[in-house]
């Protein structure tokens, strides 16, 4: 087990090497420093000088790939690829346009993202799997027919209508909960509950649609045809063998999204103003401060890594059949 | 008579050249059986052939809006012609009348008086700060104000007749098509799509079109003489609006796939026919790029593209050309951000395909890779193809609204259910509230992407060999 799961580290890093490439290809061989520069100091200031300055103070006047003015080994460290770009991979993220270590930032926000992205997460689950499973227990009937199309319907409205809507309807019109903010402690629910509940509605259309074909599929196996023909009850077909079989590739399906959760949801938090990492990003992209955008690019990668080595495994938890070869 | 320049956006040449794709793609499927018998369920589905209906009359809107063209100015005779720097559609021609009526800020649907209050000069009074009178909307009422719900209803009963005299007509047509095409005589066109016996489902396409029209002539007819979504903080007409969002969203829905659609066919198949190295390469190229957030590439992209136009501003004549240029680059980004999905789905298929005896046989007989890839595994890949494509669609348009709002979408000086929303969403705040601008938009919106996925959902279960 364990040395499945260093291999599958070390299959890891080629990948996010290459992720640190395409990000660096994207930051600094499009465009140059000198018309990020020029951009970052708007029309009136611009004179070679300030834009060496500019260069200067952010470590981007060093040559890009190969110091040829150094010699020994920083001909490679002390370039814009090495300052910039590797150093990301010991955590090193360098700071933000307004001075501030972008990493220490990232620690701090990982929290109220997590507050809003994991009872979302959770709560949507569970809400979404037991509307499928109604909706596949009642198959072929009214039911059934009324249930997809609400789903196709719900699918085709914009996640901005949940949050524009949500947050006008009960905030402003009923005044229950506050419109948007954060605290923290325990009063922190009420800025939460909110954003999770439009999270969880907007997610239910398109989520119940797919789960429900997942236990349509599995109703359809000749494993449920042997339950029935032994006499057992519908319902006890339904929960003790459909449920449990159909749950395995809902599980590992999700499993790859469980490490993003810390990334949060930039709609949501910039909606609801809340102090975590999705509105830093929306706020990075606005400010167009690009070393933060790198970096939660950089971040968002490795969690998706960890997202896939994770489903790797969970798939040889729940299912005994596929071993670590 | 006015002179006028045609002007050619690339995005126009886009949108034309996937009409003409169409068209000969329709062609390719009259000539290959079994795409033909899968259209056909599609045409026998109710639902689909309903929606189709719909996403028609958007697609319609959409051409209508990429002919483009730049008004003579009036000059004097001998002069050298010279043409305005506004770049107008065929659309924007035939709304002349939206376009043209603006008021001064805000007023609601039906609304005879602005938003808010002004100081007016009332003859013999001095000056009142009341709320005045809109410019256009209503005008043709004078003094009559209080009679707009009369007046309006009169005129929607009045269009609504038309209405359904020109779908009268339709329905005739339709008829005489259907007992051309039916050699046995018992039943008369109508009757048979009256009892629904058509293979091809006329009954809801003439349902549904009855139903578009019964909406769209007294709006169009109405709109004439009232705003009949209300104006925006410029006062413009927000049904203009809406109508010019449309060509927006399509163009992101079709042009990304095109984009996306060469890389994922191509390297999909080879990573699969061909396995070895190249299967070893473009599964690392297509799992770096996936496993960046979509949304933060697409934001890294942007902004670099951003710099890049912004520091080249003598690449572009006009405002409409940097905006087209920029909605291109946005569909790029897209596509080069949403093509892995379809590959993986090719590679693995193409996988399967190549361990086939038939292609063992081709191999066998000498025939070579390229001639294979073509004559027998893109055939049988088609309906994937065709599925993932209209799947797409709709996910592309919602997502140019969230792109908008985070500031990383279209240019914010085009038009589009993106900056509509966006511009409308801090007017929630008012009092009264301002509600028209966000409604349209999402309603908009909310029609297109429910007739995509609805049609989508036919086309995948006429062609998922699976669903029979």
């Amino acid at each position: 087990m364990l040395a499945y799961i260093v291999r599958r580290l070390l299959y890891a890093l080629p990948i996010l090497i290459g992720v640190n490439l395409v990000t660096f290809a994207l930051f600094f061989v499009v465009n140059t420093p000198d018309d990020m520069a020029r951009m970052q100091l708007g029309v009136k200031r611009v004179t070679p000088e300030a834009i060496q300055k500019w260069k200067v103070e952010r470590g981007y006047d060093k040559p890009l790939l190969i110091n040829a003015e150094a010699s020994g080994l920083s001909t490679v460290t002390d370039t814009v690829f090495f300052q910039k770009s590797a150093r990301m991979f010991v955590g090193d993220f360098g700071r933000a346009e307004d001075g501030r270590d972008i990493a220490r930032e990232i620690s701090g926000r990982m929290g109220p993202s997590l507050a809003i992205a994991l009872p979302t997460f959770i709560l949507g689950l569970l809400v979404t799997v037991t509307f499928a499973l109604t909706l596949a227990f009642f198959r072929a009937t009214a039911f059934d027919f009324w249930g997809v199309v609400l789903c196709v319907a719900m699918m085709s409205i914009s996640g901005l209508f949940y949050i524009i809507g949500g947050q006008y309807l009960i905030s402003k019109l009923w005044r229950l909960v506050p419109i948007s903010g954060f605290g923290a402690g325990l009063e922190a629910w009420r800025f939460l509950i909110l954003p999770v509940v439009i999270g969880v509605i907007s997610g239910i259309g398109s989520s119940t649609r797919w789960y429900r074909t997942i236990f349509l599929e599995e109703v359809g196996k000749d494993y449920v045809r042997t339950a029935r023909a032994k006499g057992l009850p519908e319902t006890v077909v339904f929960f003790r063998h459909v449920l449990r079989n159909a749950l395995i590739p809902i599980l590992t399906g999700v499993v790859v999204v469980i490490p993003l959760l810390f990334m949060g949801s930039l709609l949501t938090e910039s909606f609801f103003g809340i102090p975590g990492l999705g509105s830093y990003t929306i706020d990075a992209i606005n400010a167009q401060d690009f070393s933060v955008v790198r970096s939660m690019v950089f971040i968002g990668s490795v969690l998706y890594i960890v997202g896939l080595i994770l489903t790797d495994i969970s798939y040889t938890l729940v299912d005994p059949r596929i071993r670590f070869e | 008579m006015m002179g006028f320049q045609i002007v050619v956006l690339w995005s126009d040449v886009l949108i034309w050249l996937l009409v003409a794709a169409g068209v000969g793609v329709g062609f390719l499927i009259a000539n290959n059986p079994p795409l033909l018998a899968a259209w056909r369920r599609v045409g026998a589905s109710r639902v689909g052939m309903a929606s189709a209906t719909v996403l028609l009359v958007f697609i319609l809107i959409g051409l209508l809006d990429s002919l483009h063209y730049r008004a003579q100015l009036e000059s004097k005779a001998g002069q050298k012609a010279s043409y305005a720097v506004e770049v107008l559609s065929v659309l924007d021609a035939l709304a002349v009348p939206l376009r043209s009526r603006n008021e001064k800020t805000y007023s609601e649907p039906f609304a005879t008086r602005l938003y808010s209050k002004e100081t007016i000069d009332v003859p013999g009074q001095g000056s009142v700060r009341d709320y005045p009178r809109l410019k256009y909307g209503g005008k043709h009422l004078g003094e009559r104000e209080d009679e707009v719900a009369a007046d309006a209803g009169f005129t929607a009963f009045r269009a609504a007749g038309l209405a359904f005299v020109g779908w009268a007509m339709l329905a005739a047509l339709a008829a005489a098509v259907v007992a051309r095409g039916s050699a046995m005589a018992e039943a008369s066109g109508w009757q048979r799509i009256w009892r629904g016996e058509t293979v091809f489902a006329w009954d809801a396409v003439l349902i549904t079109f009855g139903f578009i029209l019964l909406c769209i002539v007294p709006l169009f007819w109405l709109a004439g003489q009232y705003h009949v979504f209300g104006t925006d903080k410029v006062g413009q007409d927000v049904l203009y609006q809406v109508l010019k969002s449309v060509r927006t969203g399509l163009i992101i829905g079709l042009v990304t796939t095109l984009v996306m659609l060469p890389m994922a066919v191509l390297l999909g198949i080879v990573a699969g026919y061909f396995r070895g190295w190249v299967d070893d390469v473009i599964q690392y190229i297509y799992t770096v790029l996936n496993s960046i957030p979509g949304v933060l590439l697409i934001a890294a992209a942007v902004l670099m593209m951003q710099v890049v136009i912004d520091t080249h501003p003598e690449w572009f004549s006009t405002a409409a050309e940097r905006a087209d240029l920029r909605l291109l680059a946005l569909c790029f980004i897209l596509g080069i951000t949403s093509w892995t999905g379809l590959c993986r789905l090719l590679r693995g298929e193409t996988l399967k395909l190549r361990e086939l005896e038939y292609i063992q046989a081709a191999q066998a007989f000498g025939v070579s890779s390229w001639r294979i890839i073509v004559r027998h595994i893109l055939p049988n890949l088609m309906h994937i193809v065709i599925i993932s494509l209209v799947m797409d669609f709709s996910g592309l348009v919602l997502a140019e609204a969230v792109l908008s709002y985070v500031g990383i979408g279209v240019d914010p000086t085009m038009t589009s259910f993106g900056t509509m929303i966006n511009n409308a969403r801090m007017e929630l705040g008012r009092e009264p509230v301002v509600w028209w601008s966000l409604a349209a938009a999402f309603s908009a919106m909310f029609i297109l992407v429910l007739a995509a996925n609805l049609f989508a959902d036919a086309v995948r279960d006429a062609f998922d060999p699976r669903a029979t």
